[in-house]
């Protein structure tokens, strides 16, 4: 069912027209449109569902003053009509009342050969998800429910489809569409009076290549490996880190990358004596950590959009290019979140956030099972969860394992073991990675509400520090 | 005196477009439907180093049709507000649960809730934070900060406000209809401090609260009533220089003095999601996670000390999760979850309720906006404090070999709420019943059970403080909620400290 009254281009070239009439010296208009398709279940059942269609107009108002530019910003749902004329109105007013911003620069004003797409695209509807696309997996379920029920066992989980069309317009002359799909599916499996628990998940952009059995037989593989149960104490252990804990480390220790902060000596990544690390060695492997809007399966958005100015965004960079950017390579810190502003303010190069992250280990081949059967005594991880900053200076993280630690051991899994609570950076944990296997997609356990898109391989660490035990299961 | 409903949010057609709704779904065979139509009005200033760094102002309005089809929940929202719309979506939802039937094994029953006609509720508060100029917000965050950048040692300063104006107008089949608008503001600010030749750093955040208040919480108009704001700006430069300078600690096991700038959240995960009913049966499994307190452990787990009494409430007035009623129409209660240290009580929505022989909801569903289905979200959880009990320095001079807890930091708990570790602003050491200075690289850690068991000594009435947080999260699609915990302060006997650069391996 279509219920857009008003195409998103026209309110976004109304919002410009009404910006100029109104004084403003320059204008960003960003209208996002939101479809999105969820089911949820547990204890073998569905439990809630929901279809969602939203959609939010941003005004980024632009004001030239005696003391300098200054910018409003404001965001409603409701945008059509007259609605639009108070909220452009409320926007260059915010601007005029604010004083001038830091991070002030000239609106982008080509958008460039590599967003030719999205220049033509233009003119195109938003896209729209409905409950079709769980056409499939809804079935699947249902299947997976019945055999689970007879078996013993029970399942949880969710299934998640959005398309997010933004239309990014500027006084400037950008026109840019894009089309963001996200989906995931993620399914925990639970047996013997829930002692037993494991999780698997995938992320997709159409659910046409979420394979529900495929997803409920690693977790039946989990739960089959915890059939024997022991205890261990906390300590320093060989440990196994597949792709899916590695993205949850890597995306915090992305998160924690601004420039700014860095530069103001307040980050992991600040120098002593001033400035940032970049050109350090992190690592002594030649770890490649990087953003890519163009990676494959993991496409995203080829340019900014930013509706707040931070320390690592800008509104006045809305529309700005993204491109391949290496963040550590030869397991060197190349570069930091910066926006045009905090780049020239700490002398790197601009390379804003880009909304997908990739860690691999050229050449490296080797599967988690290769891996496992490498292991003459440690363990491995199924997920990790609660990950939260202890430390800022080394940015150690506390959080624990969940739905799955086990034992290897002669290069097999031999048991399940207790969960755990961790103390660990993930700055530290690359120079420790003792070996590191093929990169593959992932779905980030913890940050999956945010961040979907990621490639990790699975990591050796010799000493990973189970700090203390967790009764949880 | 309450404030009025915003007449802006009243104008819209509330009734029109709620009748066209519930009407098209009674048509289409729903046993139950309730719509909601939701405003959220927030503004977020961010000011770093005493400059401007970003004012969001924002508004999202929409419409969420829930219903119940031959025992399936269905849910449909929309950004849409006429009454076509609203018939549109209603029919959505229908389909939804249409579509989901097939694979729902457990029939949806509600508990029953008498009707609410015509009720409206306002929250407590003076002045609407949406009604202050920008410049007045922005002048006050820069001059707080300038007053701590001007003090030495302090290198950088980031403050923000956050204000929220949520407006819900509920209707269902049965006839309730509320009306309903709370405020609530946040202002913290950051101070840090760098030493440049060893790039050795510290921070210390302010410990105010958010609160269910205006702008003159924000402002101070209250003094030391609510919050006083010169007395905390004026002592932290000399508090973050002693931080920075404080020996790091020895790990072990210290007897704590909790103050309750600290506690609120450990009762938050400890307590309150532990009780929340939708994890103990385990509908939050995949996510949020279960609970150790489990539904058949109801009126026999000992959850800690005979001192322990916990309520959940959604009447505290400026409490975050203070309401009339929740978004299943169901009037605000106050009820124990832990009494005499033992669990009591859950919190509960209407299914849940019906399901497990609860003659009535205790108020606990709500949704962070319009796009999402209701879920049961924690009311304001807190621990009592002890009629006639000791301050919080009587208290200090009671404990040999401690450490003295001030506001919070860093948190992390496992998924079925045992293994906790928390950090804070501030760790004093406690020799001989006084405190002798401050230590570094700490961190608190136990399992809930043993950490409430070790509960020995509970402050007065005189110690109790609303703390609260803005941002708990729940449930997939993942939702937000505000929420108060009371508590005093308090002593727990032989807690696990450890030292957080030790555990980072150096």
């Amino acid at each position: 069912m279509r219920t857009t009254s008003v195409a998103p281009q026209d309110t976004v070239e109304k919002s410009l027209a009404l910006a100029a009439e109104v004084g403003a010296d320059g204008c960003v208009v960003i209208a996002q449109e939101l479809s999105s398709a969820n089911l949820r279940w547990a204890g073998n059942t569905l439990t809630t569902n929901g279809l969602i269609r939203s959609r939010m107009l941003t005004v980024i108002a632009i004001v030239e003053g005696a003391q300098g530019t200054s910018a409003g910003v404001v965001s409603r749902t409701r945008a059509s009509g007259e609605q639009v004329v108070a909220i452009v109105r409320s926007a260059v007013d915010a601007a005029r009342g604010n004083e001038p911003a830091e991070d002030a620069a000239p609106l982008i004003e080509a958008a460039g050969d590599g967003l030719a797409d999205a220049t033509a695209s233009w003119a195109d509807e938003p896209a729209e998800t409905s409950m079709a696309v769980f056409s499939e997996v809804a079935p699947a379920l249902g299947t997976a429910f019945d055999s689970s029920r007879a078996a013993g066992r029970e399942l949880f989980g969710f299934a998640e489809h959005d398309l997010t069309t933004t239309y990014l317009g500027s006084s400037t002359g950008l026109r840019l569409r894009h089309v963001q799909p996200s989906g995931r599916f993620e399914l925990t499996g639970k047996s013997d009076g829930r002692s037993r628990s494991a999780w698997a998940g995938v992320a997709s952009r159409d659910f046409a290549d979420v394979d529900v059995a495929a997803v409920e037989a690693q977790v039946r593989r989990r739960l089959d490996w915890a059939a024997r149960q022991v205890e261990l104490p906390p300590g320093r252990y060989e440990t196994l880190l597949p792709p899916t804990a590695m993205a949850d480390l890597m995306i915090y220790l992305y998160w924690s990358a601004a420039a700014r902060d860095a530069y103001d000596g307040r980050t992991v990544f600040s120098k002593p004596g001033g400035g940032t690390r970049v050109g350090e060695t992190l690592s002594p492997s030649p770890l490649w950590l990087h953003s890519d809007p163009g990676a494959a399966g993991l496409e995203c958005q080829p340019f900014v959009v930013a509706m707040a100015s931070s320390a690592a965004s800008s509104v006045f960079d809305n529309g700005l290019p993204l491109g391949p950017t290496d963040w550590i390579r030869d397991g060197q810190l190349r570069a930091l979140l910066t926006t045009r502003h905090t780049a020239a303010l700490t002398g790197l190069p601009v390379t804003p956030d880009i909304d997908n992250l990739l860690l691999e280990l050229p050449g490296a081949t080797q599967s988690l099972d290769e891996m496992i059967a490498g292991t003459e005594r440690g363990l491995l991880l199924n997920c990790l969860w609660y990950i939260r900053e202890v430390d800022p200076q080394t940015l150690l993280l506390t959080g624990l394992t969940r739905d799955g630690v086990f034992l290897v051991e002669g290069g097999e899994v031999v048991a399940g073991v207790n969960n755990f609570r961790f103390n660990e950076s993930p700055v530290d944990l690359l120079k420790r990675a003792a070996e590191v296997g093929a990169a593959e997609r992932t779905l980030p356990r913890e940050w999956n509400d945010w961040f979907t898109r990621a490639a990790m391989p699975t990591v050796r660490v010799p000493d990973f520090n189970m700090s203390t035990p967790s009764p949880a299961s | 005196m309450r404030h009025d409903i915003d007449p802006a949010f009243r104008e819209l057609p509330l009734r029109a477009v709620a009748d066209a709704a519930l009407s098209r779904a009674r048509q289409l065979g729903a046993s139950h439907a309730d719509v909601r139509i939701e405003r959220l009005k927030s503004q977020v200033v961010r000011i770093r180093d005493g400059r401007l760094e970003s004012s969001n102002d924002g508004e999202e309005t929409g419409l969420a049709v829930r219903v119940v089809v031959d025992g399936t929940w269905g849910f449909a929202s929309s950004a849409d507000l006429t009454p076509d719309d609203a018939a549109g979506t209603a029919a959505q939802a229908v389909e939804v649960a249409q579509i989901s039937q097939p694979v729902n094994a457990e029939r949806v029953e509600l508990a029953e809730e008498p009707a609410h006609p015509d009720a409206s509720w306002v929250s407590a508060y003076d002045i609407d934070p949406f009604e202050v100029p920008d410049a007045e917000k922005v002048g006050l965050l820069a001059d707080r900060s300038r007053r701590l950048l001007a003090a030495d040692r302090i290198d950088h300063v980031n403050a923000s406000l956050v204000q929220v104006l949520e407006n819900k107008f509920y209707a269902d089949l049965a006839g309730t209809t509320t009306t309903q608008q709370r405020v609530r503001v946040h202002n913290s600010i950051e101070a840090v401090s760098v030493d440049r030749e060893s790039g050795r750093f510290e921070t210390m955040r302010t410990i105010a609260p958010p609160a269910g208040r205006g702008w003159e919480y924000i402002r101070g108009d209250n003094g030391a009533s609510a919050w006083d704001w010169d007395a905390e700006l004026a002592e932290m430069p000399e508090l973050l220089a002693e931080k920075l300078r404080a020996p790091s600690v020895q790990p072990g096991r210290y007897d704590l003095v909790i103050d309750p700038t600290n506690l609120w959240l450990t009762i938050h995960e400890s307590v309150g999601h532990a009780t929340e009913l939708d994890r103990a049966l385990g509908y939050e499994a995949a996510y949020a996670g279960t609970s150790f307190a489990t539904f058949d452990k109801l009126g026999k787990l000992r959850y800690g000390s005979p001192l322990m009494h916990v309520t959940g409430d959604r009447l505290a007035d400026h409490g975050l999760a203070t309401v009339g009623y929740d978004d299943e129409g169901v009037a605000a209660q106050q009820w124990d979850l832990v009494r005499d240290g033992v669990l009591v009580g859950y919190q509960l929505d209407r299914r849940m309720a019906r399901l497990k022989g609860f003659d009535r909801s205790n108020g606990c569903a709500y949704a962070d906006s319009s796009e999402h289905v209701p879920l049961q979200r924690m009311p304001n959880v807190s621990l009592q404090p002890l009629a006639g009990g000791p301050s919080t320095e009587e208290m200090i001079r009671g404990v040999e070999r401690g450490i003295y807890v001030v506001g919070d930091k860093s948190w992390s708990i496992d998924m079925q709420r045992y293994n906790f570790q928390f950090t804070g602003q501030r760790f004093y050491e406690i020799r001989g019943g006084r405190i002798i200075g401050q230590l570094r690289d700490v961190a608190y850690q136990a399992t809930t059970t043993d950490f409430w068991g070790s509960l020995i000594a509970l402050g007065g009435p005189q110690t109790y403080i609303l703390g609260g947080a803005f941002n708990c999260g729940k449930g997939q699609p993942g939702q937000v909620a505000a929420v108060t915990h009371g508590a005093p302060a308090a002593v727990f006997q032989g807690v696990n400290i450890l030292n957080t650069t030790q555990e980072g391996g150096r």
